[in-house]
C-alpha cells in the first residue's frame, strides 16, 4: 500500500511536470481559455443593437410623428428611415437595407384621440428571423411605453415585466458562469485525451507498462493532474466572472468548490476512455472534439434543455455539463440552496463513476 | 529491372551525377559539413557512412536541394542546387529516414499519389506501376494499408515511390534500419540492379557490412570527409592487423574487456564464442599472444573488415571498462533459470502470432530472439516482459508468473527499447527521478542511486536539458541508466542499437557485457546480426514458432558448406530462414 502511494506520487509529479515544465505548454493551458472567456463574454450576445428600420407613416398626425420619434430615440435603433410608399418599404427590406418596417395606419391619430384601440403593422425580414423577432419585441415595447405615456387619456395599462435574478437582463450574467464550465471541461478533456495517446506515439507508454504500475495507478495518475488543471482553470474563470464582469455570486462558494472537481472528473473519465482507444494523438483530438460538441449543444448552454425533443432530453441526462450548468448558474445568481446543489451533484457523481470505470476497463484491456 | 522504366542509358558515363564543391553548412554555430569536395558517379552505388551526427543526412538534404549550403556549390546532373531547384528535384529520387508514406492509404493509393506528385501522365501510370510492382513484388499487397506492412515491405514501397519519375540520382537515407536481413538483402539487390542500369545511388548507412559492398564509400566524421574511394582501399590498410581469438577457456566477455585494456589492442568485439581483435598499428602481437595463451585460446590472423578500418580511422574502440557494471553488486540469486516460458501462444483472431514456444534462459546468459519481420519475435518478446498477455501457456521472470504476480515480475526486469523511451518534456534529472520512483526507490537510497547514475554516465552537465536535445550516445546512456536504477536481474533490450553507429554500439555492449559478468540476464531482440553475435544463445522464430535454438557458432556451422566455409551471422540467418520457409512450403 505504501509502495503504491509512493509510486503514485512519482507518477503525479511526472504528469504535472510534463504539463507545467515547458513555458509554452503552460501558456497554452491557461492563455487560450481565458482569452476565449473574455472574447465570448463580450462578443457573444443575444441582444440586438444597431438596427436599421423603416417607417411608413400614412397618418402624419401628431401621434404618428411622436411614435417615430420614440423609435428613433430607442437604444436598439441605428437609423430610422421614413418612407413614402409601401413599395419603397418592401424594396428596403428586400435589399436588406432595413431589418423591419413599421407601417402606421391612416387613422392612427384619430383613433388615439377617440380612445379606440389602434394597431401597427410590422414587416419583418424572415431571412434574419432571430434578430427580427427580437427587434419586433423591442418595437412592441417602445409602442407600449408610448401608449403608457398617453395612457392618461386612454386609460390603458400595459404589462410591466420584471426579470428576477437578472433584472437588467445582462447577458454576461448568464454566459460567464456557463462558459467557465464549458471551457474548463474542454481543456480537461483535451489534456486527458492526449495524455495516453501521446505516450503511445512516443513509445513511453510501453516503458510505463513494463514498470510495476498497475492499471488503476496509471488511471489515477493520469486523472488527478487533469482534474487539478481543470479545477484551477474553472476557478480562475469564476473569479474573472466575479471580479471583471461583476457577476454577483450569491451562493455558497464551498458548494462550488465541491462541485467543480467532481464535474471535471466526470469529463476526465470520458477523455481518458478516448485516449485509451486512440493510437495516435490525431485520433485522440478528433475523438475529443466529436464528443465535446454534442456535450455543449445538449447541455442547455445555447438552447434550454426543455426545448429539446424528448429523446434528446434523455440523452442530455448523461451529459455532465448539463448538471454543472444548473448548479453554477444557480450558485451565481439565485443562491441555490445546498439541497438543490446535491440533488444535481448526484447525477454528476454517477457519470464520473461510470466514465472512470469504463476508462479503467479499456486501459486494463490494453494492458493485457 | 528494365531500362525503359528508368529510361537512362549509361550514355554520360564520364559526367559526374553529383558534383559537390567546397560545401560548408553550419547550424547555430555548429558545423554540420566542413568544406566538402566529392563526386558521385552514375552507375555506381556510393555508400555514405559515419557515426551519428557526422553530417550524412545534412549532405543528403543539400544534394536533394532541400537545404542550401552556406558556401560552396552542388550540381546534380549539371543543375545547380542553388538556382535550379525545380530541375534538381526532377532528376532526384529521395527516400528520407522516415519516408512519407501515408499509413492510412493502401500500397496502390500511395503509388498513385506519388505518381501524381511527380506529374506522371495518367495513361503512362499503369505501365509504370506494373513495372514497379514487378520490381518490388508488392503486387499481392496492393490493397493493404501501408501502415500494416512489415518494416521490409514499407521500405520497398518507399523505394518504389522514390523511383517514380525515373530519377537519375537516388538518395537513400538509412533504408535498412529496422529491416530484417532477408528483406535487407532483397532491398540491396534491387538497388544494385538500379545502379547497374546507370543510376547514381547514394546509400547512407550505419551498417558497415553494407558499406563494404558498395563500389565507393564516403566516410564522414564531424562534417569532414575522412575517406572517399573504394572500400577495399580503406580495408586493405588494416591488412595483417585483424585477429580472431577462438577456443577460449572461460569467459570471453571478461577476456575482451581485458584485451581492450591493453595499449596495443585498438578494437575488439565478440563474435559468437570468439573474440575479434584489431592490433594497434605500431605495436607487435606479443601481449595479445600472451593473453591468448593465458586463456588457452587460439590466436589467428584473419582478413580485415571495413568496420575494423572504420573504427581505426575514428580513433579506436572503447577501453573495455564499464563504470556502471563496476559499481553494481552481483545479482543475488540462487536460481539457475531466470526467464522461462512454456507452451506460450498468442492468437489474434484466427492468426497465431506466436505458437507453442517454450524455452528457458539461464541466469547470466545473453539470449537473443531473432526472426524475420512479422515472424512473431516481437510478440514473444512482449509476452516475456509483460506487455502482452499470452492466450495460452505461461511465462516467468525470476520465478514470478507475469500474469499472476505481475508486479513482482515487473520489478525484477529492466526494459530498454530502440526508441529510448524517455520523457522529452521532462529534463534528464526529472527522468531519473521518475524512473527511480516508478520502481519504488525512496529517500536517501533513491538519491544515492540517482547520484551514482549521474556520476557513472557523466550526465552532470546535462541535468537540466531535455533528453531530446542530447546526442544519440547520451540518450542511450540515459535510457540505460533509467532501466538499471532498480538493479533488475533481467534486462530486456528491444533492438537496442538499431541504426546506431559502430562507435556508440561498442560502448553500449561494453556496459552490457559488464552487467552480464555481474550475473544480469539479458534478453535481446534485434534485426542486426552484429548484435546477435554478442548472444550466448539465439532463438530463431519464424511463422510464430521456435525453429532453432542454439549458439551463434552452431547456427553458423549449420549452414557452412564448401563454397561458404565461414558464413557470417547474417548469411546464416538468411539461409536458415529460407531453408525453413522452403521446408514448410514443400
Amino acid at each position: 500500500m505504501m509502495a503504491s502511494i509512493h509510486r503514485l506520487k512519482t507518477l503525479l509529479v511526472k504528469e504535472l511536470l510534463s504539463y507545467l515544465r515547458d513555458p509554452r505548454t503552460r501558456l497554452i493551458l491557461i492563455g487560450p481559455p481565458l482569452i476565449q472567456l473574455l472574447v465570448f463574454s463580450f462578443a457573444v450576445t443575444l441582444e440586438v443593437r444597431n438596427v436599421d428600420i423603416a417607417v411608413l407613416d400614412r397618418d402624419t398626425g401628431r401621434q404618428g410623428v411622436e411614435l417615430v420619434e420614440h423609435l428613433d430615440a430607442a437604444a436598439f435603433t441605428s437609423t430610422v428611415r421614413v418612407v413614402q410608399s409601401g413599395e419603397e418599404l418592401e424594396a428596403l427590406i428586400d435589399e436588406r437595407k432595413v431589418l423591419l418596417g413599421v407601417s402606421v395606419p391612416e387613422d392612427f391619430s384619430r383613433k388615439i384621440v377617440n380612445g379606440d384601440t389602434v394597431s401597427l403593422q410590422l414587416l419583418l425580414d424572415g431571412r434574419r428571423a432571430n434578430a427580427a423577432q427580437v427587434s419586433s419585441s423591442y418595437v412592441a415595447s417602445v409602442a407600449s411605453a408610448y401608449s403608457q405615456q398617453i395612457g392618461t387619456q386612454t386609460q390603458r395599462t400595459g404589462i410591466l415585466v420584471r426579470h428576477w435574478f437578472n433584472p437588467n437582463l445582462l447577458y454576461a450574467w448568464f454566459i460567464v458562469p456557463s462558459l467557465s464550465g464549458v471551457l474548463a471541461l474542454l481543456m480537461a478533456m483535451l489534456v486527458t485525451a492526449l495524455s495516453i495517446a501521446r505516450e503511445r506515439e512516443l513509445g513511453t507508454f510501453e516503458q510505463l507498462l513494463v514498470s510495476p504500475f498497475s492499471a488503476t495507478e496509471i488511471i489515477i495518475g493520469k486523472s488527478l493532474p487533469a482534474v487539478l488543471i481543470g479545477a484551477v482553470l474553472g476557478t480562475v474563470m469564476v473569479l474573472a466572472g466575479v471580479l471583471i464582469f461583476r457577476v454577483p455570486f450569491t451562493g455558497n462558494p464551498v458548494l462550488l468548490a465541491i462541485t467543480l472537481p467532481l464535474f471535471i472528473l466526470s469529463g476526465v473519465g470520458i477523455g481518458l476512455s478516448v485516449s485509451a482507444i486512440s493510437t495516435t494523438q490525431q485520433q485522440a483530438i478528433l475523438g475529443a472534439f466529436a464528443i465535446i460538441v454534442p456535450v455543449v449543444l445538449t447541455s442547455g448552454f445555447a438552447t434550454p434543455v426543455e426545448n429539446m425533443p424528448q429523446w434528446l432530453q434523455w440523452v442530455s441526462v448523461v451529459n455532465p455539463l448539463r448538471w454543472y450548468l444548473v448548479i453554477v448558474q444557480g450558485l451565481f445568481l439565485k443562491s441555490l440552496p445546498a439541497a438543490e446543489v446535491f440533488r444535481n451533484l448526484l447525477p454528476l457523481m454517477c457519470i464520473a463513476v461510470v466514465s472512470l470505470s469504463v476508462a479503467a476497463v479499456i486501459v486494463r484491456r490494453k494492458l493485457e | 529491372m528494365s531500362s525503359e522504366l528508368l529510361g537512362r542509358a549509361a550514355a554520360c558515363e564520364a559526367a559526374m551525377a553529383v558534383d559537390i564543391r567546397g560545401v560548408v553548412k553550419r547550424f547555430k554555430g555548429v558545423t554540420a559539413i566542413e568544406h566538402l569536395d566529392a563526386g558521385i558517379w552514375p552507375g555506381q552505388l556510393t555508400g555514405l557512412v559515419g557515426p551519428d551526427g557526422a553530417g550524412k543526412t545534412t549532405l543528403m538534404r543539400i544534394m536533394a536541394a532541400l537545404m542550401r549550403p552556406d558556401t560552396g556549390t552542388v550540381s546534380v546532373m549539371g543543375h545547380n542546387v542553388l538556382d535550379a531547384t525545380a530541375l534538381v528535384h526532377r532528376c532526384i529520387g529521395y527516400m528520407p529516414q522516415r519516408f512519407g508514406l501515408y499509413e492510412d492509404l493502401s500500397v496502390a493509393e500511395n503509388l498513385d499519389l506519388y505518381a501524381k506528385l511527380k506529374g506522371i501522365a495518367a495513361d503512362k501510370r499503369v505501365d509504370v506501376f506494373d513495372r514497379l510492382y514487378e520490381f518490388t513484388r508488392l503486387q499481392p499487397f496492393a490493397s493493404r494499408p501501408a501502415g500494416q506492412l512489415s518494416g521490409g515491405m514499407k521500405q520497398k514501397l518507399g523505394l518504389a515511390c522514390a523511383l517514380m519519375g525515373s530519377p537519375d540520382v537516388l538518395l537513400l537515407d538509412e533504408p535498412s534500419v529496422g529491416v530484417d536481413p532477408v528483406s535487407r538483402q532483397e532491398l540491396w539487390r534491387m538497388v544494385q540492379a538500379l545502379a547497374s542500369e546507370g543510376m547514381a545511388v547514394v546509400w547512407a548507412t550505419a551498417y558497415l557490412d553494407e558499406a563494404e559492398r558498395c563500389e565507393s564509400v564516403m566516410l564522414l566524421d564531424k562534417g569532414s570527409l575522412l575517406f572517399n574511394g573504394e572500400p577495399q582501399g580503406l580495408t586493405s590498410r588494416l591488412q595483417g592487423r585483424s585477429y580472431r581469438l577462438s577456443h577460449i577457456q572461460g569467459d570471453r566477455r571478461a577476456l575482451l574487456s581485458k584485451a581492450l585494456g591493453l595499449a596495443d589492442v585498438r578494437d575488439g568485439v565478440i563474435q559468437g564464442a570468439s573474440v575479434r581483435l584489431v592490433r594497434a598499428a605500431d605495436m607487435d602481437v606479443s601481449s595479445m599472444q600472451l593473453l591468448a595463451d593465458q586463456s588457452g585460446g587460439q590466436l589467428e590472423l584473419v582478413a580485415p573488415r571495413f568496420e575494423d578500418a572504420f573504427i581505426d580511422l575514428l580513433g579506436g574502440g572503447p577501453d573495455g571498462r564499464s563504470a556502471i557494471a563496476e559499481r553494481m553488486e552481483d545479482v543475488a540469486t540462487q536460481r539457475d533459470v531466470m526467464v522461462e516460458c512454456s507452451h506460450l501462444s498468442k492468437r489474434f483472431g484466427d492468426f497465431y502470432a506466436t505458437r507453442d514456444v517454450s524455452f528457458s534462459v539461464k541466469t547470466g546468459e545473453v539470449f537473443g530472439l531473432l526472426g524475420p519481420n512479422g515472424a512473431g519475435k516481437s510478440t514473444t518478446f512482449r509476452m516475456l516482459c509483460g506487455l502482452l498477455r499470452p492466450t495460452e501457456g505461461c511465462a516467468t521472470v525470476a520465478g514470478f508468473d507475469l500474469v499472476r504476480s505481475t508486479g513482482q515480475a515487473k520489478s525484477q526486469l529492466g526494459y530498454m527499447a530502440q526508441k529510448f523511451s524517455l520523457y522529452g518534456l521532462l529534463s534528464v534529472r526529472q527522468n531519473l527521478d521518475f524512473f527511480s520512483g516508478a520502481y519504488g526507490l525512496r529517500g536517501a537510497h533513491r538519491r544515492q542511486r540517482i547520484e551514482e547514475m549521474i556520476e557513472t554516465f557523466q550526465l552532470g552537465d546535462v541535468l537540466n536539458v531535455s533528453p531530446e536535445a542530447l546526442p544519440l550516445g547520451y540518450r542511450q546512456r540515459l535510457a540505460l541508466a533509467c532501466s538499471l536504477m532498480h538493479r533488475p536481474s533481467v534486462l530486456f533490450l528491444d533492438e537496442p542499437t538499431s541504426g546506431v553507429d559502430p562507435v556508440t554500439r561498442r560502448e553500449f555492449w561494453m556496459h552490457i557485457s559488464g552487467l552480464v559478468q555481474k550475473g544480469v540476464t539479458v534478453m535481446v531482440t534485434t534485426h542486426f546480426m552484429e548484435e546477435a553475435e554478442y548472444c550466448d544463445r539465439i532463438a530463431l522464430v519464424q511463422q510464430g514458432q521456435l525453429v532453432r535454438l542454439d549458439t551463434p557458432d552452431a547456427l553458423k556451422a549449420m549452414v557452412a558448406s564448401d563454397e561458404l566455409p565461414e558464413p557470417t551471422m547474417e548469411q546464416a540467418f538468411i539461409r536458415l530462414v529460407e531453408a525453413h520457409r522452403d521446408g514448410v512450403d514443400a
